[in-house]
């Protein structure tokens, strides 16, 4: 994607306000300013939930280089024929009526010591608490043969947006009788149970396009989440189509050729058409770059999501490590509010209430056969702890099943809204 | 039928531990009187059929809102499909309160609140239900726990602006549009419903298990907030 990097901002109204009092540069007007780097589930929700909550009392600033969001949960329903790319996108448009200042551009470097963030367009953004959401970036090296420039021939469609409208066509393209390769990811990665509802969307859109079609995933990983689940799923709706091959099989043991479009299995070269390269992940660079980050990850305190690096900044969803909550969209909303009710007691000593976290991943195995997964959380000292959980079981009703289905649908409108307003 | 002596000595034990009333049978005679206010809707015994509730033979294990024949609300049948199967307990929480167990009901009626009355009710119901007293532990003659829980708890007044914030993780799958698919809305629940509706959650009677786990760790107060927050959100 060719971004043009001048700032942008965002709708006629923000820039009216912004033209009329240009706030975002200004330091010294008074009031406390947040600034949040990212629009996804965690960095849209906290933005707008601090612009919300202290009703004007905080400056919300939110810079994200997209002007439309594309949400990588539900991708897959997508690549199924299930929805559409339009279902998935979202305008920032909307972020504006609820107090955000949204910049659309790329943060590039963050000076804590000067309290700032430097923008690829020039200039830099002042902050009085830096919230930092910026997803997923993969890991240089993770899949042998493969790198982002690559990611063409061999997609990974594990953000949302072009990637999966590429892996789509691809798809599409396949000649009858062909072959779908995925290289899943190694823990902890964004969405567990992501790839594997991918594998069988991709089954249900071959299964009626192209039912002689085969399905290769060769996995690091000897067990994957909610597997009972979807091998149950696989042999009753795709029987035959999916070879799932686990590290016990030498899934791990795998290299790819983008150019000759193979894959080498512990040794076993295989041609294929399409292949989906999910490779290692790490934190969004910016909170590399913001220097939290301790390994792949930032590390932070599970009361409010500051950083173990910095009080003043603070990282949510897949980037942080936090202990036990999955990488997910929901997790990072969830993350998101008690992060967002701890900035806003810290800057304008409103009440700061107890850390509680949730997360529930709902998977669609065929039409109307949706299973789901999920747990509550609270903060320890240590991280982010499991307290109860629940999992869809195997042989449940056709009926259950559906409102399992239904029930994804209507979280999707949820987060979505509670994201945009 | 249990005889008098087994009544007793389940009153004996249960004012002992004192467990609550769920562990008291009730008398099929004075149910039948009772299920008087239920005959304008409801038939039960030889020949009932649907009239504008659902017959009530084989009441007991039967699956919320699975009679092809009867009209039931969208709310029961997404009950039925969560999971919800008529038991002592989920029957006796239902004609307590009807709404505050599934949520619009077709069941216009305010509930029967005295304890003996539901008990006897369903001592005559259960009558009608596939030789209840000769499967041992198998409902219905499996008794409820945990349904009662101190009336004080409606009493309690909730902080609404603890009830916002908690109200934040509500509204991850509940719209504030009050959007009503896959998801029901929840804007505006009077609040003795919603808090008699979490504490059924947190009992398990009510069917579902994301709701099950999140009102399972609110506390008596956490669930009053809520329930002062969503009382006024339009």
């Amino acid at each position: 994607m060719n971004f043009n990097r001048r700032l942008f901002l965002g709708t006629g109204v923000v820039a009216a306000t912004t033209l009329a009092a240009p706030s975002v540069f200004a330091a010294g007007h008074g009031k406390p300013r947040v600034v949040v780097v990212g629009g996804g589930a965690g960095g849209a929700t906290a933005a707008r939930y601090i612009a919300k909550d202290s009703k004007g009392g905080i400056d919300v600033t939110l810079i994200e280089p997209s002007r439309m969001y594309y949400t990588c949960f539900f991708s897959n329903l997508y690549l199924g024929g299930i929805k559409t790319i339009d279902d998935l996108g979202h305008s920032y448009g909307t972020m504006a009526a609820g107090g955000v200042n949204v910049v659309h551009d790329w943060a590039v470097g963050v000076d804590r010591d000067a309290k700032t963030v430097s923008l690829a367009g020039g200039g830099s953004v002042p902050y009085d608490k830096l919230i930092l959401s910026p997803g997923i970036d993969f890991v240089d090296g993770a899949v042998e043969g493969w790198d982002l420039s690559s990611q063409n021939a061999m997609p990974h469609a594990y953000k949302g947006g072009s990637q999966t409208e590429l892996l789509k066509s691809q798809i599409a393209a396949m000649p009858q009788g062909g072959t779908f390769a995925m290289v899943a990811p190694p823990n902890p990665y964004r969405c567990p149970p992501g790839p594997y509802e991918r594998v069988s969307m991709v089954a249900h859109y071959l299964k009626a396009n192209n039912p002689t079609a085969k399905i290769i995933v060769a996995d690091p990983k000897p067990k994957f989440s909610k597997q009972g689940l979807f091998q149950e799923g696989w042999a009753n709706h795709y029987d035959g189509m999916i070879d799932w091959i686990g590290d016990d099989f030498g899934g791990g043991n795998v290299s790819v050729d983008p150019n000759a479009m193979t894959v080498t299995i512990d040794g076993e070269v295989t041609k294929v058409d399409v292949c989906n390269v999910i490779p290692a992940m790490k934190a969004g660079r910016i909170a590399e770059l913001a220097g939290v980050t301790d390994g792949n990850w930032a590390p932070v305190n599970a009361a409010d999501m500051s950083t173990k690096a910095d009080a003043d900044v603070y990282v949510l969803g897949d980037a942080s490590q936090q202990g036990d909550m999955p990488k997910s969209g929901f997790s990072a909303n969830s993350q998101a509010k008690v992060c967002a009710n701890a900035v806003r007691g810290a800057l304008t000593g409103s009440k700061v209430f107890p850390a509680k976290f949730s997360n529930t991943c709902w998977s669609l195995i065929d039409t109307n056969d949706g299973v789901k997964v999920g747990a509550t959380y609270e903060a320890t000292d240590e991280k982010i702890s499991k307290v109860d959980g629940f999992i869809s079981q195997t042989g449940e009703t056709a009926e259950m099943r559906k409102a399992t289905y239904e029930e994804s649908e209507g979280w999707y409108a949820g987060i979505t809204a509670d994201m945009f307003g | 039928m249990r005889s008098r002596f087994q009544l007793i000595l389940a009153l004996v034990a249960s004012l002992a531990a004192s467990p609550g009333w769920s562990e008291i049978l009730g008398d099929p005679v004075k149910g039948a009187k009772v299920f008087k206010k239920c005959q304008s809707c409801h038939q039960v015994g030889e020949g009932a059929k649907n009239r504008v509730g659902p017959h009530l033979n084989g009441i007991f294990s039967r699956k919320a809102g699975s009679d092809p024949t009867a009209k039931y609300s969208k709310g029961m049948i997404r009950a039925g499909d969560d999971g919800l199967v008529w038991t002592n307990e989920t029957l006796d929480a239902f004609i307590e309160n009807p709404r505050a167990l599934v949520s619009k009901t077709r069941m216009s009626f305010r509930g029967i609140k005295g304890t003996d009355d539901r008990l006897d009710l369903l001592a005559y119901l259960r009558g009608f239900s596939d030789e209840p007293l000769n499967i041992p532990e198998a409902e219905p003659i499996a008794q409820g726990k945990d349904h009662n829980f101190d009336p004080a708890i409606l009493t309690i007044v909730g902080d609404p602006e603890y009830g916002e914030y908690l109200a934040s993780e509500c509204m991850t799958c509940h719209q504030t549009s009050g959007a009503n698919d896959g998801i029901p809305g929840i804007n505006g629940w009077p609040t003795e419903d919603f808090a008699v509706a979490m504490h059924a959650y947190k009992q398990k009677l009510r069917p579902h298990p994301v709701m099950q786990m999140m009102a399972g760790r609110l506390s008596d107060e956490e669930i009053a907030a809520l329930a002062a927050y969503f009382k006024d959100l339009e």
